[in-house]
């Protein structure tokens, strides 16, 4: 089902050249490696194979063999004589075999595609204009590359229910539907949540829910991203955008640990939505619905805009300035967050070494889904660890913060976004600490704050996360964030310049890297931020293999097993 | 072989099926030796079984004519997985109504011939799947079963040996692909019938519930009964060579007396059924065609000729009515004798309107999952109700074939074939009554309703 790494490679003859492919892998997949488009609809590499769009069909031959004594029959010219498979099989479900034969561009398979295009269209109503997939749709794309261009069909189209609510989140235009069935098949085998199937028959079969049930799966939207057509749309994000618009940017899904690859569409500053981007390490091809809402806390109503002194307005340049007086000197307890970068832990955790200050983290943790969502509700607790900014694994509370206070130990409070309330903080051992708040959102915390400063959310900012399987991942910059607000890098490189006397640290990702890989014994030694940038590092997690981490298996993931001691 | 007397039957399968003396009850079928080759088979060994059907060279009965002693070698024993053996009663062929004929007047035989097989495959469970429609079949069925089980014929320690067999009557959901092995096999795990995709799921490695799985028509499962009765070289004497046993023909249409018969293969020629067996065509009427093994063959036309050299080396020059009716004389006429269903269509027939007919079945019939048979089986629904509604078109005929010729070789199951080649042979024989169409576009008083 899902393709295995396979380090064997076997010869094959694709279109007249021979070139090498994973043993066992499929003609689609192994076409595709060598620059081939073999079109298709329902095969999808990640969901099992069911053969039913016909759009990848192919001539296949295989070397004629005695039946005998097993020898290679040869032609006259001493080649070995090929025997063609008289039909055309589908890409999808041949996989390859040592001096097999394939064609995927003979006068034979054209005319199956425009056959299988036609067919697609007949009933199809056609309704780019209106239609949200259009600029991303294989229907437009595949009609272009391999139909007809003109249509032999006059007779009545089917007519199908247009807007059926499938759940809360996924709406269906059956008549677009082309009955690839590849929702059907991914939420039997990703949430395993079997509720959509085919009712009626024929041209007449319709895609629908079971009586009594939804699509109200976290995964729901996934059946959107999946539809090669407009059929099953994001109600969320219906006719809201013409895709063409949208500006892409690579990001990570922040919502848990599981690191979920996204490309977050943007037009003119505006965030449109989140879909998952392919990484067969991580995520595959999914990403909980939860996860893709993230976007509006851009635009909610209590993010923090401006910088405050006192609750009142002032500069970021003021507060700053402020921020540095109040914490000079004194004994800082930082509290950092696992939703922070890996450069912006870094270069807290400098601060802190450079102050003498007291470090504390919280956990956030919830139930395990066992997928996509995993029981850390945060993108980088493991990046705090890698960092230094922590050695211990975080408690999901601030208790020890409170204690701290408690007795006395503390004088000042730099938090990175965390609500100190919600953590357990007795508010009675806060009173008279001032607090410097960083974050993007105001909370208890924010609103006791002596300082507060605004910062950007994930999708405003470039950085790196470490997910649970020790992965680091990058993430880049989707929208600029609000006016005058400055990034979190640039804050704390300039309360840590402010506060040290040591070299400055500049302001941008290489820079805080370039600091971060001469941390002697750090597992980020010979790992270059170019490197991290092309593709998912997987980092040495030994150090900490006996921290007690709350994710379960998962979807790539399998807990580390406990050293014995 | 044949000869200008009228050709006699030869009852082997329906032997005891028309006398008034006999009943579907277990007293009948043992009153006439019933059971006795169960008893000879568990004597045997099981491969023992299966080399006999092997040398009997039956093909199967259900309308491909695969050799089922081959189908039966292609079972993997080795997988240690559990063996099915399913009847496949689902007759839906139109024109084919030979298994009800089994079922209703000699179910035991059915019985008898399926506990041979699955103690041949050493299946532990054995399958009816009958279409929904057959619902007397069914009752009857299960009453039969169960004087079987009573008597030890069948269930549990069959005969007092150690092997015990289950046979379950499953009814279908009313689909003609359920007909179709692989979706046969979906249907009966409580599915929607969609055609599994071979490779990989031969039935015979991967059947029911993943399960290597042997799925046989309810005639080629009684000839195991005959066959181990005369044993394999004996069987493969009646009828011709690569042709053996006999056959069920089922003959509808225009003729005195339609009906079906049992005859030898190859025992008598297209006409002699249509003009000797079945009375011949009604008062002055002449021939127009003949669709000769169910709606998914290709039809033939009265006046045509088909020449060639047969696979044994003669060469033939035959007319419709000289045509042999076995496997291979259909399929040497470009056609096949499919499932035995004869057509017989005399020049009443408006033939645009046959097609529409067969179209309006295909288009109703296709699961709907892979695409050409989807689309295209009711565009030509489509097409063809049009023309006869008055709406033809010049190009329709043309466009009818295409279509046509982009279902057929690019489905799952054959059953993109079944749909295609009626289409496609109407328009190679009968392509002046698609264009007279546009010319004289109204409908005759006399023609029915369309389906």
């Amino acid at each position: 089902m899902i393709s295995k790494k396979n380090s064997k490679v076997v010869p094959i003859v694709l279109d007249g050249k021979e070139v090498e492919v994973p043993e066992g892998m499929n003609l689609v997949d192994a076409a595709a490696l060598h620059g081939k488009e073999i079109p298709h609809y329902c095969y999808h590499p990640q969901l099992s194979v069911a053969g039913n769009c016909r759009m990848c069909l192919i001539e296949m031959g295989t070397p004629m063999r005695n039946r005998e004594t097993g020898e290679a029959i040869l032609d006259d010219d001493g080649s070995p004589r090929i025997g063609w498979v008289p039909k055309p099989v589908i890409g999808c479900a041949t996989n390859v075999s040592p001096g097999m034969h394939v064609k995927t561009e003979s006068e034979k398979v054209l005319g199956c595609r425009e056959g299988v295009m036609e067919f697609l269209l007949v009933n199809h109503p056609l309704d780019c204009p209106i239609c949200d997939q259009a600029g991303e749709c294989r229907l437009q794309e595949f009609a272009t590359d391999y139909g007809r261009g003109y249509s032999r069909f006059v007779e009545r189209k089917n007519v199908k229910p247009k807007r059926t609510r499938l759940g809360p989140r996924v709406t269906l235009d059956d008549e677009r539907c082309i009955l690839c069935s590849r929702c059907i098949r991914f939420c039997q085998e990703v949430p395993k949540d079997d509720v959509l199937g085919f009712v009626d028959r024929g041209s007449f079969s319709t895609l629908t829910c079971f009586p009594g049930r939804e699509l109200d799966n976290n995964y729901s939207l996934n059946t959107v991203d999946l539809c090669p057509v407009g059929a099953l749309t994001s109600t969320d994000f219906r006719f809201k955008m013409r895709v063409w618009f949208l500006k892409d940017a690579d990001s990570i899904c922040p919502e848990s640990s599981a690191g979920c690859n996204t490309t977050v569409s943007s037009r003119e500053g505006e965030l449109y939505r989140i879909t998952p981007r392919r990484n067969d390490l991580v995520n595959d091809s999914w990403m909980p619905d939860s996860g893709r809402e993230l976007y509006k806390s851009v635009k909610s109503n209590n993010r923090i805009l401006s910088s405050r002194i006192d609750q009142n307005p002032c500069t970021a340049d003021e507060a700053i300035i402020e921020s540095i007086r109040l914490l000079e000197g004194k004994k800082i307890g930082i509290v950092g967050s696992c939703k922070s970068s890996l450069e912006e832990q870094f270069l807290l955790n400098q601060i802190s070494l450079k102050t003498n200050a007291v470090n504390f983290i919280r956990g956030h943790f919830e139930e395990d889904d066992g997928i996509l969502l995993s029981a850390d509700r945060t993108p980088n607790l493991r990046g705090a660890l890698i960092s230094g900014f922590t050695q211990n694994y975080p408690k999901d509370n601030l208790v020890s913060l409170s204690q701290a206070l408690d007795q006395n130990q503390l004088d000042v409070l730099l938090v990175i976004d965390e609500d100190l309330e919600a953590a357990q903080v007795d508010i009675a051992n806060l009173e008279g600490v001032p607090i410097v708040f960083i974050g993007t959102h105001t909370n208890s915390t924010s609103n006791r704050a002596s300082v507060v400063l605004p910062s950007l959310t994930t999708f405003e900012k470039s950085g790196t996360f470490v997910n649970r399987s020790f992965y680091a991942q990058v993430f880049r910059q989707a929208v600029p964030g609000p006016a005058g607000v400055l990034p979190d890098l640039s804050l704390l490189s300039r309360l840590h310049n402010g506060l040290t006397e040591d070299e400055e640290i500049s302001p941008d990702q290489n820079s805080v890297w370039k600091v971060m890989n001469n941390v002697s014994g750090s597992v980020l030694k010979e790992i270059s931020l170019t490197d991290v940038r092309k593709d998912a590092v997987l980092l040495d997690s030994s150090k900490w293999s006996d921290l007690p981490f709350v994710e379960s298996k998962a979807l790539h993931f399998e807990p580390a097993t406990k050293v014995e001691a | 072989m044949s000869n200008k007397s009228t050709p006699t039957e030869r009852r082997i399968i329906l032997k005891n099926a028309d006398d008034p003396n006999y009943s579907n009850k277990i007293s009948c079928y043992l009153r006439e030796g019933g059971y006795a080759m169960l008893k000879k088979s568990f004597k045997m060994k099981p491969e023992e079984i299966g080399a006999e059907v092997l040398k009997s060279g039956v093909r199967g009965r259900g309308g491909a004519g695969f050799p089922a002693g081959m189908k039966w070698k292609f079972l993997d024993r080795k997988s240690g997985k559990p063996i099915y053996l399913i009847c496949n009663a689902d007759e839906s062929e139109p024109g084919t109504f030979k298994d009800r004929q089994i079922i209703h007047k000699d179910p035991h035989q059915l019985i008898e011939g399926m506990m041979i097989a699955a103690y041949a495959i050493q299946a532990k469970q054995a399958f009816i799947y009958i279409r929904a429609e057959f619902f007397e079949g069914a009752r009857i069925l299960e009453s039969a079963i169960d004087e079987a089980k009573a008597k030890g014929f069948c269930g549990d320690k069959i005969l007092g040996s150690d092997f015990s067999c289950d046979l379950v009557v499953h009814r279908g959901a009313g689909a003609y692909i359920c007909g179709e092995e692989t979706g046969l096999i979906e249907s009966l795990e409580g599915k929607r019938p969609n055609p599994r995709i071979k490779p990989p799921y031969f039935p015979a490695v991967l059947g029911l519930y993943q399960c290597p799985t042997i799925v046989n028509n309810v005639e080629t499962l009684c000839n195991v009964k005959h066959i181990m009765e005369i044993g394999g070289d004996e069987f493969a004497k009646i009828g011709k060579p690569n042709n053996t046993g006999t056959r069920i023909w089922c003959v509808s249409g225009h003729v005195k007396k339609p009906g079906y018969y049992e005859f030898e293969c190859g025992a008598l020629t297209m006409g002699e059924m249509i003009y000797d067996v079945c009375g011949g065509l009604l008062p002055g009427r002449s021939l127009q065609a003949v669709i000769p093994g169910g709606s998914s063959s290709k039809i033939l036309r009265a006046d045509e000729r088909f020449s060639g050299k047969l696979k044994d080396g003669t060469d033939f020059d035959w007319g419709v009515e000289d045509i042999p009716l076995d496997f291979d004389g259909p399929m040497a006429a470009g056609t096949m004798s499919g499932s035995g269903g004869i057509i017989v269509m005399d020049d009443t027939v408006d033939m645009v309107e046959a097609m529409a007919n067969i179209n309006a079945f295909y288009a109703h019939e296709s699961c709907g999952q892979c695409t050409p048979c989807r689309e295209g089986s009711l565009w030509m629904r489509k097409i063809t109700q049009r023309m006869c509604d008055g709406g033809a078109r010049e190009e329709d005929a043309d466009l009818l074939l295409s279509v046509a010729n982009q279902i057929e070789g690019r489905t799952i199951c054959a059953f993109g074939e079944a749909a295609a080649w009626p289409t496609q042979s109407f328009i190679a024989k009968f392509r002046d009554r698609f264009e007279d169409k546009v010319k004289n576009p109204e409908r005759k008083k006399s023609s029915l309703q369309l389906i």
